[in-house]
């Protein structure tokens, strides 16, 4: 990253823009390493698309606000049945009208859970938002006009682009033979047609709402608001001091992780076109939260690299059975105990370790690197 | 008068920490209250702050009653407090913890900031030198600076101070007391809570003393600190 940030800008642009196209190449390259054996590759990744935003979402109530938030998965449902409501069971309406309206109802979910709770600090937080994912569920189940137990299908998908038999072009996928690689034209992804079988569009659906979010959550992050929840996470009453109405920003990074959420969990349903409260047990609250954890709360790019190995890793591993979930398991734990801040940890912590460490070394009595040093340990 | 204090009661609880308590903070002076552990100090700016709320009385800043005001504020209305133990934001570096105390200022990109932050690293030169550094990884004496320098870049009318010289060494405990004594003459009015009695009771126009919530002594600071009684229950008998 830091060779990254000292090249020129117009490099830096382009390397974005490969590292994009790359992304969005992805199921098309069917690259033998990462390639899942077992399941489509393209819905892998799309699976690992909808993670990814959960776990930017999740970031920013937990990595920059510091919300410890268990019920994650009440805002994806949120979301999901949102627009199952609307353009099967209910409606008829086009899926790109439901979706925001989902995510709006996923917001104000989010302020409606958040203005009481907000107020208490601590564990209470996590308490009362691990119910709420259980309510939310329980209600889905309970609830004939949701569709209880059997759930919601013919879920609205998005729209074409073309013929529905060719798209606009036909985009073949490549074929690896012993030591060849070949263009596959038996093998083709249609552009744009949202299918049952192929899942390649709803991945590029999938990604292009990971940049979307990834690009706002740059530039919130980097505003007044990002360091607000900064002090809020740090110090509550600290922040107050410095006039941060904390409670506002606390519920402004709620709602805004319940936005996300929501989103994510309308893309999934539109993609499943079948939900039911089978599909957000309380399990992938935790999930998602391991995503966050095992990645590095509070850093972007390791809350998407948590994402990518939770989602992806068992699919890869679907060969194995239950062992890979015993096997996902001792990684998880094998990460706790080395990498405690995740495998990417924020910027931060790491410029923090770092001069701890050269301060101890200095401690130790090796000479001093730098001028100054010395008084910082006075 | 910039601050005045009227017939203040706080309590933890069922606990009474103050109990009717009035005092009052001149425009351009330093007053100190001075007291044991446990006295209220503490609680007494937090209240004034509005971290805790008040059970009875009034506290009125520049005539106006801002018992109901909350404490982000009345941030904005001139009131900025260095709190018990420093709480630097740790993970954040020197610079981004003086953007933080300005937080509730609108004009972070004109000359007049740029002055007042100039203003802040002249009082305090250490932290120009380490103004990229992460707070969490400086000195106590540095990070007590740092805190106070946070405060003053919101633009207090009222500098609300405590215990700046809790567990620092008696030569930088000079340092910090030399640069309140210049941060008021720079004009800021300064309430400061002090252990340090005899440092403090100097460097002060005037002082209150507390003990177990209620004010039982007040005064100049200078008679204050050649009181007998005083001397022989804050200053260990012959300052």
């Amino acid at each position: 990253m830091k060779k990254l940030s000292a090249l020129p800008k117009p490099a830096k642009i382009l390397i974005w823009f490969l590292i994009a196209l790359f992304a969005y190449a992805l199921p098309l390259l069917e690259l033998p390493i990462l390639s899942t054996p077992d399941s489509d590759f393209a819905s892998v990744l799309f699976t690992v698309s909808i993670y990814c935003l959960v776990a930017l979402g999740l970031n920013i109530v937990v990595g920059y606000a510091g919300l410890l938030d268990l019920g994650y998965v009440g805002f994806y449902a949120i979301g999901a049945y949102t627009v199952a409501i609307l353009t099967s069971f209910h409606g008829s309406w086009p899926l790109l009208l439901a979706i925001p309206v989902a995510v709006v109802v996923a917001m104000i979910s989010g302020v409606i859970l958040g203005a009481p709770t907000l107020r208490v600090r601590g564990d209470y937080l996590a308490i009362v938002t691990l119910g709420f994912g259980e309510i939310i569920r329980l209600v889905a189940v309970n609830t004939e006009w949701l569709g209880g137990n059997k759930g919601i299908n013919n879920i609205g998908r998005p729209p074409n682009l073309g013929d529905e038999k060719t798209g606009l072009f036909e985009v073949p996928h490549l074929f690896w033979g012993d030591g060849t690689v070949l263009l596959d034209n038996k093998d083709t992804t249609k552009f744009l047609i949202f299918g049952y079988s192929d899942a390649v569009p709803y991945y590029w659906m999938g990604l292009t709402a990971v940049v979307l979010v990834l690009l706002a959550d740059i530039l919130i992050k980097n505003s007044r608001v990002g360091r607000a929840w900064e002090a809020t996470r740090e110090d509550e009453d600290a922040a107050e001091l410095m006039g941060v109405p904390t409670f506002k920003f606390k519920l402004l990074a709620f709602s805004t992780g319940a936005f996300v959420g929501g989103l994510a969990g309308a893309l999934f349903a539109s993609r499943q076109s079948f939900i039911n409260p089978q599909s957000f047990l309380l399990l992938f609250s935790i999930l998602y939260l391991a995503a966050v954890v095992v990645g590095g709360q509070g850093n972007r790019w390791g809350v998407l690299l948590g994402a990518f190995l939770v989602a992806y890793l068992p699919e890869r591993f679907r060969g194995f059975e239950d062992f890979r979930v015993l096997a996902f398991g001792l990684a998880l734990v094998l990460l706790a105990t080395l990498r405690p801040e995740g495998l990417l940890p924020p910027r931060r912590t790491v410029r923090a370790k770092q001069l701890e460490h050269e301060l101890d070394e200095l401690e130790e009595g090796a000479e001093p690197d730098h001028d100054g040093e010395e008084t910082a340990r006075a | 008068m910039l601050l005045e204090v009227e017939g203040l009661c706080v309590n933890y609880g069922h606990i009474e920490a103050i109990r009717d308590i009035s005092f009052s903070v001149p425009e351009g002076t330093v007053t100190t209250l001075i007291g044991a552990n446990g006295a209220g100090k503490t609680t007494t700016l937090k209240t004034i702050s509005g971290l805790r709320k008040i059970r009875a009385g009034s506290i009125k800043f520049e005539g106006k009653d801002i018992s109901a005001v909350e404490p982000y504020d009345r941030v904005k209305l001139g009131i900025g407090q260095s709190p018990e133990g420093r709480r630097c934001f740790i993970g954040m570096t020197v610079r981004e913890n003086l953007e933080m105390g300005a937080f509730t200022r609108k004009d972070r990109k004109t000359a007049a900031y740029r002055d007042d932050l100039d203003r802040v690293l002249g009082l305090f030169p250490r932290l120009q030198e380490r103004i990229d550094q992460i707070a969490g990884t400086m000195s106590g004496g540095e990070q007590q600076m740092l805190a106070m320098g946070r405060a003053l870049m919101s633009r207090p009318r009222l500098l609300l101070l405590d215990e700046p010289s809790m567990g620092l060494a008696p030569k930088l405990i000079q340092q910090i007391f030399t640069i309140i004594t210049e941060i008021n003459s720079q004009g800021t009015t300064v309430l400061l809570v002090e252990q340090n009695a005899a440092q403090a009771l100097k460097r002060s126009h005037d002082a209150h003393i507390l003990e177990t919530g209620e004010i039982v002594r007040s005064g100049k600071g200078k008679d204050l600190a050649v009181d007998p009684a005083v001397k022989a229950a804050y200053l260990g008998g012959d300052v």
